[in-house]
């Protein structure tokens, strides 16, 4: 009965890539949003990380259009789409929603880094000289300039968090539009998409402070971690129960829909999806956060256990954008059957690409760092034995 | 822009400057976005000497040959293992249980390696039919609508076709398209599907699967055009559509389909 797959849906066509890009735009947006955490609604305990999370943001926007440009056909016709947009399309938006989004955000970072700048800018040599241009060679900083590159910043802040949903929502909607496929067509779908954001963006803001903390033999901020720990569980526990609800709901409709579902989840994506996504990515960093956020745990406890959620949460929500996307296309629209994917290794769009687009922002950020540094004074301090 | 400004201010006024770069921009985008709908005006001239193609597939005469797909294939150069047609096999035993499978083109007999183990009939009863498969050239295209280029587009005489000088290959329409008709060309990396043969109906010629159906199970022709075979068919017989509930309104006819066809 369920075994008659459409000829041409034997080939998955969108492949990791795909998987990678909504992977890469999330955690641009929940970086974003950690740092207008700060920047914006006053999370003062969030300094530490607020620049890192902004430089984050916007190292990773950097590389969020490389896995569609890889995936492309021609890729060499890529403008096409701001060139000649069909605008009934959800997709036309992408160019400009992008655009716009980068250039907001590499503003504010430069309104930030400003004063770091300068100061790099007085001396001699070639950074001096590339930061020189930088700052299109206005090195003046008065108590006004601050203030109005403060101003400024706050703003491009606020304005940044509706760009950031409407960019990454915008991943869920396409999906969510296609009533071609039972898996991805609910509405619900964009609204997953930005909390799933959010705390992937969050999470990996954690994992990289905190490892590089440790690398470096900082001293942890310890308020720092415990918030983003704080927020990491609010976040998880609403994008985690809209992904369950989704799925209930059409469980409990028992709709024609439901039988081939039923059969994706139960049968094909039975260990990515119900035991890893769930069972052991969801609830054990639930139960973890949870903690961190009741209990007054020890230092290195508490540390501890926010730094192994936020590692499992990156991988839940890889897992979660692998098994909407590729489980989708598992799924044939006959309606009565399954086709399978294994990534290729060395392939074009295979996993070594996927990982060098993966690493290439945590190169550029040390770059970054090495001009301008990512964390304030105050949490670059030696740890004292 | 280049009109000469007889005033000639001293100083270009700044706020002038920008808005003038407004409304070159602005027309820009008009002439992008009316650059179609100019042309799709000049074609619509004398609408009445405009066929309207339509389709139909009488599963009660297919046999399940596949000359159609071997023509198709020759005809458009499909690559192997994708389908810009197929035929589908339906086998449907006393007790419900289906079974599905893909008719050998020759040149691809790796469906029927994939197909499930003959429903065995216990009273030795089974129905059975083939169904034809192609794009529906829908009406009101998901394909057409998704395509963020505008690189998929219907024709006057309504016919979905793709462009692969424009198309960027994104697969956007092959995860729209709710009867996987299309697929991304293994050669050309641009978004392919049937055409209906567009080069040769525009030459008064059929489609290279009409024109090869032994037994006239698929019928193609003008619905303007009152004599015409498809007219006739579509007066006299009863016919379904595929996947009505989508709002797809597909332009491709269904004659003595079974319920549990997808
Ligand atoms: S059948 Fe698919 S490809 Fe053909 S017009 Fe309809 S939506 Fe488009
Ligand atoms: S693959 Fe080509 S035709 Fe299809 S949506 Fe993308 S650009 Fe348009």
């Amino acid at each position: 009965m369920f075994e008659f797959v459409f000829p041409n849906d034997l080939n998955v066509t969108w492949s990791v890539m795909i998987v990678l890009y909504p992977y890469i735009t999330g955690l641009v947006a929940g970086a974003f949003i950690v740092s207008s955490l700060y920047h914006l609604f006053g999370q003062e305990a969030l300094k530490p990380v607020a620049r890192f999370s902004l430089a984050s943001a916007f190292v990773f926007l950097i590389f969020a259009p490389l896995p569609l440009l890889i995936h492309l056909g021609h890729p060499e016709r890529a403008f096409n789409i701001m060139i000649t947009p069909n605008f009934q399309s959800a997709m036309a938006g992408f160019g400009y929603i992008y655009t716009a989004y980068l250039i907001v955000v590499a503003i504010e970072v430069w309104l930030v880094v400003r004063e770091d700048l300068i100061a790099r800018a007085r001396g001699t040599g070639p950074i001096a000289l590339l930061c020189r241009a930088a700052l299109l060679f206005n090195v003046r900083s008065t108590e006004a300039t601050r203030a109005a590159d403060h101003r400024a910043a706050k703003f491009l802040a606020g304005l940044g968090i509706p760009m950031a949903c409407l960019l990454h929502g915008y991943v869920g909607f396409l999906f969510g539009s296609l009533k071609a496929n039972p898996w991805w067509s609910t509405p619900l779908m964009l609204i997953i998409f930005i909390f799933s954001a959010i705390v992937s963006g969050i999470s990996i803001l954690v994992f990289h402070y905190m490892t590089i903390s440790r690398i470096n033999g900082w001293k942890l901020d310890r308020p720092c971690v415990r918030t983003m720990g704080k927020f990491l569980w609010g976040f998880m526990i609403i994008a985690v129960s809209l992904e369950l609800l989704e799925v209930m709901s059409v469980a409990y409709k028992q709709t024609e829909e439901w039988e081939i579902i039923g059969k994706l989840i139960g049968d094909k994506l039975f260990w990515s999806y119900i035991v890893l996504q769930y069972l052991v990515f969801s609830l054990i960093p639930f139960f973890l956060l949870a903690a961190n956020a009741l209990f007054k745990l020890r230092l290195k406890v508490s540390n501890t256990v926010v730094f192994i959620a936020a590692s499992m949460l990156l991988v839940q929500v890889i897992l979660m954008r692998w098994n909407v996307i590729i489980g989708g296309q598992m799924l044939s629209k006959s309606g009565r059957g399954f086709t399978s994917y294994v990534p290729g290794i060395f392939e074009k769009e295979g996993l070594i690409t996927a990982a060098i687009i993966f690493t290439a922002p945590f190169l550029i950020l040390y770059l970054f760092h090495r001009v301008v540094p990512l964390f304030p004074v105050e949490a670059m301090q030696k740890k004292t034995a | 822009m280049t009109a000469p400004d007889e005033k000639k201010p001293t100083a270009p006024d700044r706020r002038e400057f920008l808005a003038r770069c407004g409304q070159v921009a602005l027309g820009g985008l008009f002439v992008i976005k009316c650059t179609p709908a100019l042309a799709d005006l000049v074609a619509s001239d004398g609408a009445d000497d405009i066929p309207e193609w339509a389709y139909a597939v009488d599963t009660t005469k297919c046999i399940g040959c596949g000359a159609c797909m071997r023509a198709c294939r020759a005809e458009n150069n499909v690559p192997e293992s994708q389908f810009r047609t197929w035929v589908e096999r339906y086998e449907i035993r006393g007790d419900h249980a289906v079974r599905i499978d893909i008719a050998s083109d020759e040149n691809n007999a790796t469906f029927l390696s994939n197909a499930t183990p003959a429903a065995e009939a216990k009273d030795g009863r089974v129905k059975a039919f083939f169904v034809p498969k192609l794009c529906n050239h829908c009406e009101t295209s998901v394909c057409v609508q998704v395509c963020p280029v505008g690189a998929t587009f219907r024709t006057k005489d309504g016919v979905v076709l793709v462009d692969p000088e424009h198309c960027v290959g994104c697969g956007y329409c092959v995860q729209a398209c709710p009867y996987s008709t299309r697929f991304i060309n293994k050669e050309t990396h641009t978004a392919d599907k049937c055409t209906l043969c567009y080069h040769r109906i525009t030459k008064g010629l059929l489609p290279a699967c009409v024109q090869s159906c032994p037994v006239g199970a698929r019928i193609f022709g003008n619905v303007k055009d009152p004599d015409s075979e498809i007219s006739r068919v579509l007066r006299e017989r009863r016919y379904t559509l595929l996947k009505p509930e989508l709002g797809t309104n597909p332009r491709c006819y269904y004659i003595g389909l079974d319920m549990e066809v997808v």
